[in-house]
């Protein structure tokens, strides 16, 4: 059987790890390599590292880090945050991405997301997305450039454009609830993987063990990402999985 | 650590995905890893790894135009292990019929299928799942039956005979996750990604003489 994911998720600027709050404030909380050594001891389920710098786009902080990332950890990395051409994302899997995060690109450029799956499979392309409720018209928005640019494109629709030209993976991100650990936007990601037949990943707002176990029994996600719970708790990936495999969600055994 | 016979373990570069998390995974070892390019750098290595990810039309392309078709099949021919990965492992059967109709490299006979839609929930099957074994063979040697390992893959490699199975895993479909035949085995899970059931199988194989 399948089992269920828990990702920590790990926001990178400057070269160092930090956790933002609805997008916006953030705080430093540490460095990512030693970050990493510690969840590979925990048997984390897999990394996902995003670059928030909002004012270099470009990929060499992520390729320092992979180099240094993919020799102390042994599973599945995921990397994104200013990928916008083909060679930035090869250059990336070869040297040691199993997947590429793409975010704005996706909106931008049609074309990429094809080139990239062609090349490296499906499986190698996740899109992100970031996602806000909007109360006056009491529907989903998506965001692109971390949070700044309001996109046009409606969530189901967009959902259908990336799929159909060959996202083999959704990383679907609550701004409201980034950084708040108010727990998961349950409403977002249960539409969310409901619309596709891809793997979701739900992000934003696990601030306990409850939020893991309220979002994996109520919705269809195969993962959920978690930075804040992480980051500013003693909670860790192996006794979210102790706790959440008490109620039947199953999860790797080591 | 007792005294290791001196293995240099090759890894097929068909730019086809990430290489470094393989030959990061056999340093880790205290073996030595090579990325070969070209035929006669098989010359020198006592194990080969076939990795990567994506078209199997695309892989098998790539094993042309280097050279490398005759040389890999030569390379299984002398003996020495052979273990091919995710779409590696697929490279080893007969042909593949992603699109359009491939030949592999016909080392464990079989036929490279996508995974079933009406059977499986999500595609491509992403995650870890367990691999319950069939057979005894050495590379499993300490890894317990129905541990977990990490796949990413769409397609399977499907054996034509049940001889050559040694793991299944279901993911709403079951599928042959683990195959052998003689010095050759493929896995379609990714070892240099399963942490330490993962990287047993690898170290299993950089020490392995090939016998069953």
């Amino acid at each position: 059987m399948l089992k269920k994911r828990i990702i920590p998720i790990q926001l990178l600027l400057n070269e160092r790890l930090v956790k933002t709050r609805q997008f916006g404030a953030y705080r430093d909380v540490g460095d990512p390599v030693a970050s990493s050594k510690v969840y590979n001891a925990q048997n984390a389920d897999e990394l996902v590292f995003l670059n928030i710098n909002r004012s270099e786009r470009h990929v060499e902080p992520l390729l320092s880090l992979l180099e240094r990332v993919s020799a102390v950890s042994f599973m599945p990395l995921s990397l994104g945050g200013g990928i916008t051409t083909f060679d930035a994302a090869r250059r990336l899997i070869t040297s040691g991405a199993d997947k590429v995060v793409l975010n704005s690109a996706a909106y931008r450029d049609i074309g990429l997301i094809p080139r990239v799956a062609d090349s490296f499979g499906s499986q190698a392309v996740v899109v992100g997305l970031d996602v806000r409720f909007d109360e006056k018209s009491a529907e989903y928005s998506l965001y692109s450039d971390c949070g700044r640019v309001a996109e046009m494109v409606g969530l189901d629709e967009h959902l259908e454009r990336v799929t159909s030209l060959g996202a083999g993976e959704i990383l679907v991100n609550s701004i409201d609830r980034d950084g708040t650990m108010q727990g998961y936007d349950i409403p977002l990601l249960k539409r969310v993987a409901d619309a596709v037949r891809v793997p979701v990943i739900g992000c934003g707002g696990a601030g306990q063990y409850n939020h893991l176990k309220e979002a994996f029994l109520e919705t269809r996600v195969s993962a959920l990402a978690c930075g804040s719970l992480f980051n500013f708790t003693d909670s860790n990936p192996i006794r979210a999985k102790a706790f959440l495999t008490n109620y039947g969600i199953p999860f790797k055994t080591v | 650590m007792g005294h290791r016979r001196r293995s240099i373990v090759g890894i097929a570069n068909l730019e086809m995905g990430n290489l470094r998390s393989v030959g990061n995974a056999v340093d880790s070892f205290g073996y030595e890893h090579r990325f070969v390019d070209t035929a006669d750098e098989l010359e020198s290595l006592t194990h080969l790894i076939l990795p990567g990810v994506g078209s199997f039309h695309t892989a098998m392309r790539r094993v042309h135009e280097r050279g490398l078709y005759e040389p890999i099949r030569s390379f299984v021919s002398s003996g020495r292990p052979l273990l091919g990965v995710c779409l590696g492992m697929q490279l080893l059967g007969s042909h593949g019929d992603e699109g359009e109709d491939t030949v592999g490299l016909g080392l464990i006979p079989g036929i490279v299928r996508k995974l079933d839609r009406t059977r499986v929930a999500s595609i491509p099957h992403i995650g870890w799942n367990s691999v319950e074994l069939s057979a005894d063979h050495p590379l499993f040697a300490g890894v317990r039956d129905g541990a977990d390992f990490y796949f990413v893959h769409s397609y399977h490699l499907s054996p034509e005979t049940g001889e050559s199975v040694v793991g299944v895993t279901d993911c709403g479909e079951p599928f042959v996750s683990a195959a052998a035949h003689e010095n050759v085995v493929g896995f379609q899970f990714h070892p240099e990604k399963s942490q330490a059931n993962g990287l047993r199988l690898l170290d299993n194989f950089c020490g392995w003489d090939g016998r069953c």
